[in-house]
């Protein structure tokens, strides 16, 4: 473990970022909303909210009815509307965005939302049981999607999990100052509540067998995820801190956490830029993000990029970690190397290339990365089909194995991997899973 | 530079504005800071019989995020003891000698109850009078206000009782709480009155609290009729002065009118002054923004004025009422179809629904490849802004269907996006006043209204 410094930033550092809009607010923000026809806001997003439809209620100032419309179309609403890249869809694609400011829907959408979680509403009932079991592996946002669909449709619904708590990467995935841990649990207690089983501290291929499972329910869903970060291959990589672990303790354990004075960030995506906020809100220094490619070639969204330079974090672009720094056994900085863009990849973007001689070293005494996850190994392990390394499925979300399938990150060989594509994924297989099942008889 | 100032019924003042009787001219006080501001005249609130008043008087309709598109209130005339009123009327009128004091009245329906009013305010220095035969609410109650103006021969029999002892100008304030504003009208000329003004408040209930079920505004557990006014009742208002404008006895009697009714820009005022009016009073717009307004009223006439070449108000005044006129004198022959600019189109596709639903289904929904596409055709498994305004057709409208009724017209958001452009209908004008007097079977059988139709190539959609 890095030696570094416990500092004493203030708890409330990483706060959620966005206070909740006051009810004065969403009543002029929702009265500005021009109420399109089949709107491009709805079209936009993934999972296809009836957007003016629940704006209009707020205007209307029914909540209630708005909260359902949100939650008919997305049972994940309240993760949605703090964690979606809405830049890139609803209000990317609102109508006033071209002369005037977009409609915030995000943050209309929370204030739906809050208002349903503050005041214990409950919206849906399970149909009478269909007799059929299904069985979801993985809690996260693709995983509670299908369940609680299929859970609305009379199925019954068992959930494993392989952490303690469910919610996937909205619980310990995405940092608190987008989303609290308690929005991200609320959900899961909701669906809960529609009856569906969740079994916590449950892995396929450990304590759990796919084979078994075939033979009980159904129908099974693999919404597993991804794997660990990817490896670097560089000297001294041992003392590299797991930027998902970082941020997860940054939820569950912050007392506890651990920030250098002068930290490293090694990646430019969206989690790279949550592991230097962490670190720059918790106290570091200096907070330097360092990225083989350049500005164009970064996964980042383009308003996570605008953010995390108003935290003030510097970004090294064309940088390739060589080697971690080590001075008696301690993280001195890190070794570097600058590279130049070559022919594209198998990625499809320019190929870093090392130029020799260029070698020069960054100083910090702590050094995460977030470089990627790894493709999900359970697709070797159960001999599934894969595509670029992901699960194979089919336009049903049905993988190799009949009567399996799977959605969310893990399958996510084209586009981007969000949340909210996952919510879509899993209310899709939970229609494909239902037809399956009923069509059975 | 255009002159604003003008001369009501003898009644000098330096721009056309004035603060209509009611709590913005509540006393001296607020009449000082008004013509400080820059406010030509103010008519005095109602000054008359001893009243009393309530509280939660004012009430107020709120629509999209806009505040007071309309207000209503029960407030009655001044409560405000008669003598403090007076002193206080004689004192703005010295302190301001070249601004418009008008005071309004309403006392019991006794010719010696108005004697003693008007010789009491004749007292003040006062430029002029305002009969309030208006206001709809409690003193109505008591048989004065509203109650006086819907009866004509009431208006005319206290107009007459006010005129025997008047010696500065009368102006007699009608009332909009009636079948045909031109009646009550009529009777003020009749009575010899010197000019009119027009609206006072309309009749309203505001709404019920949907947590109470009480009438909102609640007083005490009650509510009720109220007068209502704002930007909401201009159109109703316009319409009233024109038909004034348009009726041969009043018109004929060249009383000058002072038109009211949700005025808050300077644009509204210049409306009613081309349909007759001569002078304009506001009152919701200061109620809402305060006396400072007046500046844009006058700044902004003064700039429309000497845009469109006008000299002087009386040169604008009912410059526009000849074309006031009825269904039956319009062309049936003009054509006009709706255009969308797809330049300035933001695809928010109201038009659509609306023409859709609602109008005469003329607007189509273009795709790219200028296919007819059906709204909420999109492939669900796609999402993002760029596949939505990517994929998102344009609107168009099959202007050889189009009625022109300008619902598009009037739902679309972006300012000149749509346009209602003139088309000639190939045929020559005529009315309905035509084909009545010359073809009066074509207006009451279907079968020649059918025959009628193909002869002179009328499709109707």
């Amino acid at each position: 473990m890095t030696e570094t410094v416990q500092t004493n930033a203030s708890s409330d550092a990483l706060a959620e970022l966005l206070p909740p809009l006051t009810r004065n607010e969403a009543a002029v923000e929702s009265a500005r909303c021009l109420m399109c026809y089949d709107a491009p806001c709805t079209q936009a997003c993934p999972t296809h909210i009836d957007i003016p439809k629940f704006i209009k209620k707020i205007a209307t100032r029914n909540l209630r009815g708005s909260a359902r419309t949100i939650l008919e179309s997305n049972l994940l609403g309240a993760t949605c509307a703090r964690v979606c890249p809405v830049q890139e869809l609803c209000e990317g694609a609102c109508v006033l965005g071209k002369e005037h400011k977009p409609i915030a829907i995000g943050r209309l959408q929370r204030h739906a939302m809050d208002h349903a979680y503050d005041n214990g509403l409950v919206f849906f009932q399970p149909a009478r049981s269909t007799g059929k079991k299904v069985a979801v592996i993985g809690a996260g946002p693709a995983g509670l999607s299908c369940a609680g669909e299929l859970a609305k449709r009379g199925h019954s619904v068992t959930l494993f999990e392989k952490r303690n708590l469910a919610g996937g990467l909205s619980t310990y995935g995405i940092i608190r100052l987008r989303e609290p841990v308690e929005v991200a649990l609320a959900e899961v207690g909701m669906l809960s509540k529609l009856g569906i089983k969740i079994e916590t501290g449950k892995e396929l291929g450990t304590s759990l067998d796919l084979a078994q499972l075939q033979k009980v329910y159904d129908a099974v869903f693999l919404s597993v995820g991804l794997g660990v970060t990817t490896t670097l291959g560089i000297p001294g990589e041992e003392h590299i801190v797991d930027g998902l672990e970082y941020i997860e303790q940054s939820k569950m354990d912050v007392n506890n956490l651990a920030i250098g004075r002068s930290v490293i960030v090694i990646g430019a995506g969206n989690t790279a830029i949550d592991c230097a906020t962490i670190a720059k809100r918790l106290g570091a220094d200096q907070v330097i993000m360092v990225y083989r490619r350049s500005e164009k070639e970064m996964t980042a969204y383009a308003h996570e990029y605008d953010f995390i330079k108003r935290e003030g974090v510097r970004l090294l672009f064309l940088t390739k970690p060589v080697r971690v720094h080590l001075r008696n056994g301690v993280v001195h900085g890190l070794d570097c190397q600058r590279v130049s863009l070559g022919p594209p990849d198998a990625s499809g973007r320019p190929s870093p290339q090392p130029v020799t001689g260029s070698e020069f070293l960054i100083p910090a005494d702590q050094i995460v990365k977030a470089t990627g996850q790894e493709k999900p190994r359970l697709a070797s392990l159960l001999n599934l089909k894969t595509n670029k390394g992901f699960i194979q499925v089919d336009r049903n979300f049905e993988t190799s194995l009949p009567g399996v399938y799977a959605g969310g990150d893990c399958i996510r060989a084209q586009g981007a991997a969000s949340t909210v594509m996952a919510v879509q994924d899993g209310k899709l297989a939970a229609g494909a899973i239902h037809e399956r099942l009923v069509a059975n008889g | 530079m255009a002159d604003l100032s003008i001369t009501f019924a003898g009644i000098r003042s330096p721009n056309p504005f004035w603060l209509a009787s009611a709590p913005p001219t509540n006393s001296g006080l607020q009449v000082n800071r008004a013509f400080e501001a820059g406010w030509g005249g103010a008519v005095w609130k109602t000054i008359g019989a001893p009243v009393l008043n309530v509280s939660n008087r004012y009430g107020a309709w709120h629509y999209g995020g806009l505040k007071m598109l309309a207000i209503n209130n029960v407030e009655l005339i001044s409560d405000r003891p008669l003598e403090v009123n007076l002193r206080e009327i004689r004192e703005v009128k010295r302190n301001w000698p070249d601004r418009a004091v008008i005071v309004s009245a309403m006392v019991e329906s006794k010719p010696e109850a108005w004697h003693d009013i008007i010789h009491r305010i004749q007292d003040t220095g006062a430029d002029g009078i305002e009969l309030n035969y208006g206001c709809p609410h409690g003193m109505s109650e008591r048989g004065m206000g509203s109650a006086v103006g819907q009866v004509p021969e009431y208006c005319e029999q206290i107009t007459r009782w006010v005129m025997e002892v008047a010696k500065i100008p009368v102006i007699v304030k009608l009332t909009p709480n009636i079948s045909d504003i031109v009646m009550p009208a009529r009777a003020a000329v009749a009575a010899g009155a010197n000019a009119i003004s027009l609206i006072n408040t309309l009749n309203s209930i505001m709404g019920v609290d949907l947590d109470t079920l009480e009438i909102s505004p609640n007083i005490g557990g009650k509510g009720g009729h109220g007068g209502y006014a704002g930007p909401a009742v201009k159109p109703i208002a316009l319409n009233m002065l024109a038909a004034l404008g348009r009726d041969a006895v009043v018109s004929g009697s060249r009383l000058p009118i002072s038109g009211m009714g949700g005025i808050s820009t300077w644009s509204d005022a210049a409306e009613f002054l081309l349909l007759g009016a001569s002078s304009v009073q506001v009152c919701t717009a200061v109620m809402h923004y305060g006396f400072r307004i007046v500046e844009d009223l006058c700044d902004g006439l003064s700039n429309w004025m000497n845009e469109k070449g006008f000299a002087k108000i009386s040169d604008v005044t009912g410059k526009s009422l000849h074309r006031v006129s009825d269904f039956n004198n319009f062309d049936l022959s003009f054509r006009a179809v709706a255009r969308i600019d797809q330049q300035k189109c933001i695809r928010c596709n109201l038009c659509y629904v609306a023409c859709t639903d609602t109008a005469h289904q003329c607007i189509d929904l273009i795709a790219k490849d200028g296919s007819v596409v059906q709204p909420y055709s999109y492939d669900i498994r796609a999402s993002g802004k760029d596949e939505a305004i990517g994929s998102r057709p344009r609107v168009q409208v099959r202007e050889e269907d189009c009625v022109g009724c300008r619902l598009c017209y009037n739902v679309c958001p972006v300012e000149d996006c749509i346009r209602m452009i003139e088309e000639p209908s190939g045929r020559a004008p005529i009315t309905w006043k035509d084909i009545s007097d010359a073809q009066r079977e074509v207006t009451e059988d279907w079968e020649k209204m059918k025959q009628y139709r193909e002869k002179m190539g009328i499709h109707i959609h």
